[in-house]
């Protein structure tokens, strides 16, 4: 036997000893999750199967975390259609407006995701819980249908990237700046339909929210999931949030790579992806003078308490630049209650922030901070594609939180070294 | 044993699912029947009047990236398109090409030309391209277990109604 991490886990739930790269296999799922753009198509499909029940009411997860708080009428019928198919069929995992947080956010400290699970959810970014060392993919509407009424889906084995992780990140550097480094490397198609798996001892310096920041983008490399090892980190928050007792695959000694990278944590610089593509990246020295107009910071990929605290302790005493709207997103009620009781939204108030309540709005150009032509944003979130956050000629950089806030003190695309200690 | 000949439409790499379809025409429908009009119309302008039951697409490196929205694979269908030939997809197009029932089959497009009559015939060991002008055939794994199952009736949708009757008998007898 020799599979890797990813292998195990499709493997265990497929009830087969041994699954090789490219076999399709069915497999049974922990949890099916949907929002309020996908959700609404997944039940229309679902109606089809003529069932009057989800097969585990326990195991379906509905958020409205795009569109809401509804930002129109559209929104809010796609709203009402999840609420009521939610009430129908007994869901006990929908959160409404006020549990509600951006779903990667808020699956893990709901404790809906344990290690070992195997989780699809309709959003690209489901990828997210791989950090916890569950095997989480994105897919489409009629797979979530299927998935509803079935428990299962279908998974095409996947080879896998081995990422060898050494030393330790600096200090304004982040796992936003490794993964946007990673996928500088490999490219947005450099990882397709494969697993991305981060090993090494370089793994144990990384806080668990890098590490939900780095399995989020890892679809940015076209990869079908990333997984880190469940060591004493995830552990420890698996033990806070989490009941169920971990069920943890490691990787055989012999499991074969496609390819394998080597890591010098120490080595990684704050990295800014240019538009238009997350793979187009340049390391914070080689930015040079770009003027933003925009700055947010939250999202699935940057929206933890972890990156607020970073935001705050450089926002802190300071003013945000006169032509710079500075946007904070706080990805869930929880992580706006522990960055109120930290003083944090003070902080960014008195710069010159606004805090938002939870909501994907501005990261696919839904609402809460639409660019106008010609306008450039810094963004902690993980796409900026042509028209992204708005108009057709508005730029995106995605960043981390600390060059983010940098950046908006200074007006332009700033280095979060370079400003004083204070 | 299914047998398929179309008439090639030869895309690029990176074919992105705005592409396919653009989100500006997603904000009034999602209908897949009215959005047919509008197929590629930014990189191929009348092609929608074109594209047929006979077509065939033909693509490079990474067919379908971008959003994992069905409905870039919905518009394909509505058109007619049965069959999907690229150097590879990206991942969320390969599975919703499945689950919608359209054939997507990974091979070296390279050598197949515009308007090329393409024969596409398929086994339980492999799958046969054919360029008729070049007379070069590819052979392809033939698509197994499951997705077999789901391809052959046309869709995930049908494949698991089909799958519930039968319990539903079953429990019956």
């Amino acid at each position: 036997m020799s599979m890797t991490m990813s292998q195990k886990i499709l493997a265990a739930h497929a009830n087969l000893d041994e699954v090789r790269p490219g076999q399709l296999i069915m497999a049974d799922l922990d949890l099916v999750l949907g929002n309020d753009i996908t959700a609404p198509v997944a039940i229309r499909e679902f109606a089809k199967f003529g069932m009057d029940k989800v097969f585990d009411k326990t195991k379906v997860v509905l958020v409205p975390d795009h569109f809401t708080p509804n930002k129109d009428i559209k929104a809010a019928e796609q709203c009402k259609c999840m609420r009521e198919f939610a009430y129908d069929h007994e869901i006990e995992n929908y959160f409404e407006i006020g549990q509600m947080g951006i779903e990667h956010a808020l699956l893990p400290e709901q404790g809906l995701v344990g290690a070992g699970d195997l989780i699809i959810g309709a959003d690209s970014h489901t990828c997210t819980y791989g950090a916890l060392g569950a095997f989480s993919t994105g897919v489409g509407s009629t797979d979530m249908a299927a998935a509803m009424a079935t428990g299962k889906a279908w998974f095409k084995v996947p080879s896998a990237m081995r990422f060898n992780l050494t030393g330790k990140l600096g200090r304004w550097v982040s796992g936003k700046d490794l993964i946007l480094h990673i996928i500088g490397m490999v490219g947005v198609d450099g990882a397709l339909y494969k697993s991305m798996e981060f090993t090494g001892p370089g793994v144990a310096t990384l806080t668990i929210d890098d590490r939900f920041t780095i399995c989020n983008m890892a679809i940015e490399a076209g990869a079908k999931n990333g997984i880190f090892p469940v060591d004493a980190v995830a552990k420890e928050y698996l033990a806070a949030h989490c009941k169920r007792v971990p069920v943890v695959y490691a990787a055989d000694a012999d499991a074969v790579y496609e390819e394998h990278f080597e890591i010098d944590l120490g080595s990684i610089r704050p990295t800014v992806s240019f538009p238009h593509l997350p793979d187009n990246t340049r390391t914070i020295d080689e930015v040079g003078e770009v003027k933003i107009d925009q700055v947010v910071i939250g999202s699935c990929t940057n929206g933890r308490i972890s990156d607020l605290r970073v935001a705050a302790s450089i926002l802190k005493g300071r003013k945000v630049a006169r032509h710079v709207r500075t946007i904070i997103l706080p990805a869930t009620q929880t992580i706006y209650l522990q960055a109120m009781e930290e003083g944090l939204l003070r902080i960014f108030v008195e710069s010159g922030a606004v805090v938002s309540t939870p909501t994907c709005g501005p990261c696919l150009g839904g609402h809460m901070g639409i660019l106008a032509k010609d306008e450039r944003a810094v963004a902690t979130t993980n796409r900026n594609f042509v028209g992204r956050m708005g108009h057709v000629q508005s730029e995106v950089y995605l960043a981390s939180p600390a060059v983010a806030a940098a950046s908006a003190l200074t007006g332009y695309i700033s280095n979060p070294e370079k400003l004083e200690e204070k | 044993m299914f047998e398929y000949s179309g008439k090639a439409i030869c895309l690029g790499d990176d074919i992105n699912t705005d592409y396919i379809i653009s989100s500006r025409r997603k904000k009034d429908t999602i209908n897949p029947d009215e959005l047919v009009q509008y197929i590629m119309e930014d990189i191929r302008p009348g092609l929608a009047s074109e594209i047929n039951k006979n077509s065939l697409i033909v693509a490079g490196e990474n067919f379908g990236c971008g959003s994992a929205m069905e409905v870039a694979v919905q518009v394909l269908k509505s058109a007619g398109i049965q069959i999907i030939l690229a150097k590879s997809f990206a991942r969320s197009y390969y599975r919703n090409s499945v689950n919608n029932g359209i054939l997507p089959i990974e091979m070296d497009t390279s050598e197949i030309r515009e308007g090329d009559i393409v024969q596409v015939s398929m086994d339980d060991n492999r799958i046969l391209v054919t360029d008729i002008r070049t007379n070069m055939v590819t052979s392809c794994p033939a698509f197994n277990g499951k997705i077999k199952e789901i391809l052959s009736i046309g869709g995930i949708v049908p494949y698991i109604r089909q799958k519930e009757s039968k319990c539903q008998n079953s429990e019956d007898e």
